[in-house]
């Protein structure tokens, strides 16, 4: 403010001037309104600008209380100290203090709200897991109860000592009489009679990229809940996700959905491919090319 | 949340610390220089210049006028808060490592690095009234049984009664703060297998936090939180990716020793880490120079694990 009056002053000159020249080219005075009920803070300053106009500059910030101080008495003394050391005659443009642009978040370890099925023992939670399988206990054929291992009647039934390895996609051949265990050869598991030689492992893992359904056309507005509502009527879905840009944070228009049977994905595409949805047309696909058999 | 970013020290941090009021957040760095800052809006309000050396540990006492440094510059050093004013240097024959005052700031206790033939100690000093009757004279001297091996860290027990002292031994112990005698120590076989770095009361002094091998420990006086960081050395860091971690701090329950989860942004690890004393919001300083104040979120007070 004084600077910009000293500097109108030396380019008028007050000798030069008239009598009845009014000080108009005095600033008038900085104005503060504020901060109002909304933290509104209005600030009216004047100024000139390089062709010696005068121009009113009105500043609106928000001004926002960072914490709820609540400060005691000897505290609010200790505000009124003295700056000193390096502090005291640091100049205003140091900006040594800063609020940070990014917006830092309490990142958590597994999304909350999925603790509930972890807690239920660790089985459910393999459940939950890309990869996880339909729960079928080989002992007692219970379907989504427990797991082989963990089966109440496993003293019960009869003892089915070597087909324990014995994924449970492997075809009814499990009655061909097994070599006891006093065989001296290694025999790796997959070799073992009893083992499904189309490689079991990976043919979980396969299937479970099958029953991937790739959506695509979504609205921005979609989310995890909307797709989860949309495709659950046709069957257990494990796996619901929508593609988000990081940066943004909008949704990119595409999602998958997996689903815990084959047959429920195939449904879901016939029905809900070209369904509208938010105004767009679904594409819905099966997310890898099927490979042929 | 959006962190406040200190960037007064040009060395890495060493160790923050709360006034108990939790207006004030006292930082120590390598640079020599501790300094004052508000513990809400983190303005800088003043530095304390006098010492040569990288400041390693500090302490302030109850009512706010008394601040201890401890430097490598062999001495620990007490300060007006209010003015910057050099109350007392407590000269020693190594680098002071870390210091503590006694519950009502009449005693502090004062570690020392092992160095050249000397070994690790525990000095206790009294803490005059009036700065005029301060004398350099130490109360008890508590050598470490193990010699050689540094004593990173000791603090009060509970009414002044015990001091508690871990180090690079692994071993915590607690010693009779009147006679000096060995009270306890932890067991080798369960206890902690490497370097003690670091060494937290509870709000209470009811019991402690020992940070093993991460570099900086705090706990919450408001929940039953812990948070954790560092835990890397500072050469590994220029071989590590940022995002494999340890540069964040983490959040763990206190009892149920779950994840609560992980605050990132320093550029490297964390070597300080204080809670304010109400637990609304918390620092951590770090090896990149920078303090970064964290008020946390409404949700943060709700989190379920």
């Amino acid at each position: 403010m004084t600077m910009d009056a000293q500097q109108k002053t030396s380019k008028f000159k007050w000798g030069e001037m008239d009598e009845d020249d009014d000080l108009d080219f005095l600033l008038p005075p900085k104005q503060v309104i504020g901060p109002d009920a909304n933290g509104l803070k209005t600030v009216i300053e004047y100024k000139f600008n390089d062709q010696g106009k005068k121009v009113k500059i009105t500043t609106k910030s928000r001004v926002r209380k960072l914490a709820s101080a609540r400060l005691n008495k000897r505290a609010m003394e200790r505000r009124s100290w003295p700056r000193f050391g390096d502090a005291a005659n640091e100049d205003a443009g140091s900006n040594l203090t800063m609020v940070s642009t990014e917006e830092i978040v309490l990142e958590r370890p597994r999304a909350p709200g999925t603790k509930a099925e972890e807690s239920n023992g660790d089985s459910l939670s393999q459940l939950s897991k890309p990869g996880a399988v339909l729960m079928v206990c080989r002992t007692c054929h219970k379907k989504g109860d427990h797991w082989t291992s963990k089966c109440p009647y496993k003293d019960l039934a009869a003892p089915v000592d070597v087909f324990v390895d014995k994924p449970p996609t492997g075809e009814p051949s499990a009655v061909s009489a097994a070599p006891g265990p006093g065989k001296a050869s290694y025999v790796p598991p997959s070799m073992r009679p009893g083992a499904d030689r189309s490689a079991a492992g990976s043919d979980m893992r396969r299937r479970n990229d099958e029953n991937s359904v790739r959506v695509t056309n979504l609205s921005e507005d979609t989310r995890e809940p909307d797709l989860m509502e949309l495709f659950h009527p046709f069957g257990a879905v494990t796996r619901v996700y929508v593609a988000i840009d990081q940066k943004t944070g909008v949704s990119r228009g595409f999602g998958f959905v997996n689903f815990v049977s084959r047959e429920d994905a195939q449904r879901a595409i016939n029905k809900l491919n070209g369904y509208g949805y938010d105004n767009l047309i679904l594409r819905v696909e099966w997310a890898t090319p099927r490979p042929t058999q | 949340m959006r962190p406040i970013l200190m960037k007064g020290h040009e060395r890495p941090l060493t160790f923050l610390r709360y006034n108990r009021d939790g207006d004030m957040l006292f930082s120590c760095a390598k640079d020599h220089i501790p300094t004052l800052w508000y513990a809400d809006n983190g303005e800088r309000h003043g530095t304390y210049r006098g010492h040569n050396g990288a400041v390693w540990c500090c302490d302030v006492s109850r009512d706010s006028s008394r601040l201890i440094t401890g430097s490598a510059d062999q001495t620990a050093k007490l300060w007006d808060v209010k003015t910057e004013t050099q109350l007392f240097s407590f000269k020693f024959s190594s680098p002071a490592r870390s210091v503590d005052f006694s519950v009502g700031d009449k005693l502090a206790v004062i570690t020392t690095d092992p160095f050249m033939e000397r070994t690790s100690a525990i000095h206790v000093k009294r803490i005059a009234e009036d700065p005029q009757d301060q004398d350099g004279d130490s109360v008890l001297v508590l050598e470490n049984p193990e010699g050689r091996k540094r004593i990173n860290r000791a603090v009060w027990g509970p009414l002044n009664q015990t001091i508690v002292s871990g180090g690079e031994d692994a071993v915590l112990r607690i010693w009779d703060a009147e006679t000096g005698k060995l009270l306890k120590e932890t067991d080798k076989e369960v206890g902690h297998k490497q370097t003690i770095t670091s060494l937290c009361k509870s709000a209470d002094d009811s019991h402690f936090l020992t940070g093993v091998p991460v570099n900086a420990v705090s706990m919450s006086p408001l929940l039953d939180h812990v948070v954790i960081g560092g835990g890397q050395d500072a050469s590994a860091v220029t071989t590590t990716d940022h995002r494999a971690g340890n540069f964040e701090a983490k959040f763990y329950d206190k009892i149920l020793q779950e994840e609560i989860g992980g605050v990132k942004g320093h550029f490297g690890p964390i070597n300080a880490l204080a809670f304010n004393p109400d637990g609304r919001s918390f620092s951590s300083g770090g090896e990149d120079g920078y303090v970064r104040l964290h008020h946390f979120d409404s949700d943060y007070f709700n989190i379920k694990i």
